[in-house]
């Protein structure tokens, strides 16, 4: 029967994992190493800025164990959404790594690098012919959208990542993808193509995510079979129970018994987990149904502005027992001021908005708790987003120094009332961006849309 | 008692850009199925709680991993301009102090 062993080094390439767990892991027997390298956890500005998330020092840190140990054993390293949002730029970013820390360590092999940046233009024309289609609550998707969007990806199958194996890469430094898709590509050439390997899939995307306990970010084991697949860590400080396992399969997943991939939905509604033993789990009955069409998510995102903000604390009592009528008139008039010195109109030329943490800065009108009296400190975010950086740094330069001064109700004379740990006290926060479509584009070929491009790395 | 006395864990997260899904899990069977059966998680005290209309909000029961999950749209996407918690990781916080009924006692 056949089983393929695969490893995940970490869950995030950039958040480490022990380089001890990995050789152990690599020296029992696994058939290839692979990585998740990305997420849209961090928000829209990876994608729009096209800057990665870690610095070049962690993502080489990680990079330089998983390489050595893939090439010195002749498997593959597979990562996916490389360089953090996974667009080209991304991409690019995350290859020429590769081929430093492949250079510096003498090491040689081929490697795919696979785009699923989209421009306008493809897009597009999906859209015309009918072929892209809104999730959730979204609507159609607008040609205006398409042509806003500062990148487009879409989230690649497990099917790339296949064709760049067949064609004889043993890295595949793959953009934006399906975080399973990275596992299933290699059991599925063996032969693999039910849903213990999508299940495993799922499972081993986040690295040790699945340990009871997890101390540190590390690697993790499946041997992924047929029937079932066998889930546990390298690392003998940390064990894999059924709870911790299914527990993993629920996370940030909005439905714990459906998972959309591109090719087909993976289905866990009857799936049994169970302890092989003391640290590693068997998880049987897991089911993949394919679907038509099959079809990839689309990720965009959109500049909006740019942004300056101003943090400080508020301790003053006086200011403190009537906080909200205190901000309510100091930010009527630091709108006055914005108007009369910038001849800026909140909500049409920038816009205004704070934050008070200590009160509700976290859940907004959602906040349940309801105090008796006012708090002892509170933490006060100024938020400007407006269409250039100078515009933010003005208005927000007018809105700290207002509150800073607004006068105060029980005292007479001139007021402070802000404690600002920073000079100057406002920050550039640069372009600021929104996810811009919730769609997902049907394909006729999985690789239609990508394209991969083979490299000699080493000589 | 409240809802994080009987849980070993409450949290929250995105669940892609656009939804969050909340996790409750407990140690123990004891535990879950108490939470499960006294209604708190129920789509309508959920959707009145966070301000979503009933029918956006999903409640699973997750018995493998001893869990209740509920998932719902997010009002605004992850780090949009006025989204105060870009991974969703605190949108949990309404739900620890909830008060959860006694078990009826048995007849």
């Amino acid at each position: 029967m056949t089983t393929v062993t695969a490893v995940a080094a970490t869950g995030g390439l950039g958040s480490g994992y022990s380089e001890e767990s990995l050789r152990a892991a690599v020296t029992a027997g696994a058939d290839f190493v692979g990585c998740d390298a990305g997420s849209t956890d961090g928000g829209p500005y990876f994608l729009g800025s096209g800057n990665p998330k870690v610095s070049k020092a962690a993502y080489r840190r990680d990079l330089r164990p998983m390489l050595r140990a893939a090439v010195e054993r002749g498997i593959p390293l597979l990562m996916g959404t490389s360089g953090y949002a996974g667009a080209r730029a991304h991409v690019d970013w995350a290859a020429a790594l590769v081929r430093e820390v492949a250079r510096a360590d003498g090491l040689s092999f081929t490697m795919a690098v696979v785009n699923s940046e989209l421009d306008a233009a493809t897009v597009r024309r999906y859209l015309d012919r009918g072929r892209v289609h809104p999730l959730g609550e979204s609507g159609p998707l607008q040609a205006g959208t398409i042509d806003r969007a500062s990148r487009i990806v879409a989230q690649m199958g497990s099917e790339p990542f296949e064709a760049a194996l067949e064609s004889g890469a043993q890295v595949v430094v793959a953009g934006r993808a399906s975080d399973p898709a990275i596992y299933a590509a290699l059991p599925r050439l063996r032969g693999l193509t039910g849903g213990p390997t999508w299940h495993a899939a799922k499972v081993l995307e986040c690295g040790a995510a699945c340990v009871e306990r997890r101390v540190h970010p590390d690697c993790v084991v499946a041997e992924i079979g047929e029937s079932d697949f066998v889930v546990y860590p390298p690392n003998p400080a940390m064990r894999c129970t059924p709870q911790s396992v299914a527990a993993q399969t629920l996370y940030e997943n909005a439905d714990p018994f459906r998972f959309v991939e591109p090719a087909g939905v993976l289905d866990t509604s009857d799936c049994t987990y169970e302890a092989r033993d003391e640290r590693s789990v068997r998880v049987s009955g897991s089911r993949f149904q394919p679907k038509e069409p099959y079809d990839v998510r689309l990720e965009a995102a959109e500049l909006v502005g740019y942004r300056s903000t101003a943090i400080g604390g508020i301790r003053d009592p006086l200011v403190l027992g009537q906080l909200h009528l205190f901000l309510d008139d100091a930010f009527a008039s630091v709108r006055r001021k914005v108007e009369q010195s910038m001849g800026l109109v909140d909500g049409a030329d920038y816009r205004l908005s704070w934050r008070v943490y200590g009160c509700d800065g976290v859940l907004g009108a959602l906040e349940p708790e309801s105090r008796a009296g006012p708090p002892h400190e509170v933490g006060l975010l100024i938020d400007i987003v407006a269409g250039d950086q100078e515009v933010a740094r003005g208005a927000c330069a007018i809105a700290w120094h207002t509150v800073l001064h607004h006068p105060v109700r029980g005292w007479s004379g001139l007021v402070s009332n802000v404690a600002f740990p920073h000079s100057p006290p406002h920050a550039d926060l640069g372009p600021v961006y929104e996810f811009s479509m919730n769609h997902v584009m049907a394909l006729d070929d999985p690789l239609e849309v990508v394209d991969i491009a083979l490299e000699r790395v080493g000589g | 008692m409240k809802l994080y006395e009987l849980a070993a864990l409450v949290r929250s997260k995105n669940a892609g850009p656009f939804a969050l899904t909340i996790d409750v899990m407990f140690a123990g069977r004891a535990e879950y199925v108490r939470v499960r059966d006294s209604g708190v998680l129920d789509a309508g005290g959920v959707a009145a709680l966070y301000g979503v209309p009933v029918e956006a909000v999903r409640v699973f029961h997750y018995e493998p991993a001893l869990a209740i999950k509920v998932s719902m749209p997010r009002t605004v996407p992850s780090g949009s301009r006025l989204d105060g918690d870009v991974y969703g990781g605190q949108f949990h916080a309404p739900l620890v102090m909830l008060d959860v009924p006694p078990l009826p006692a048995a007849s």
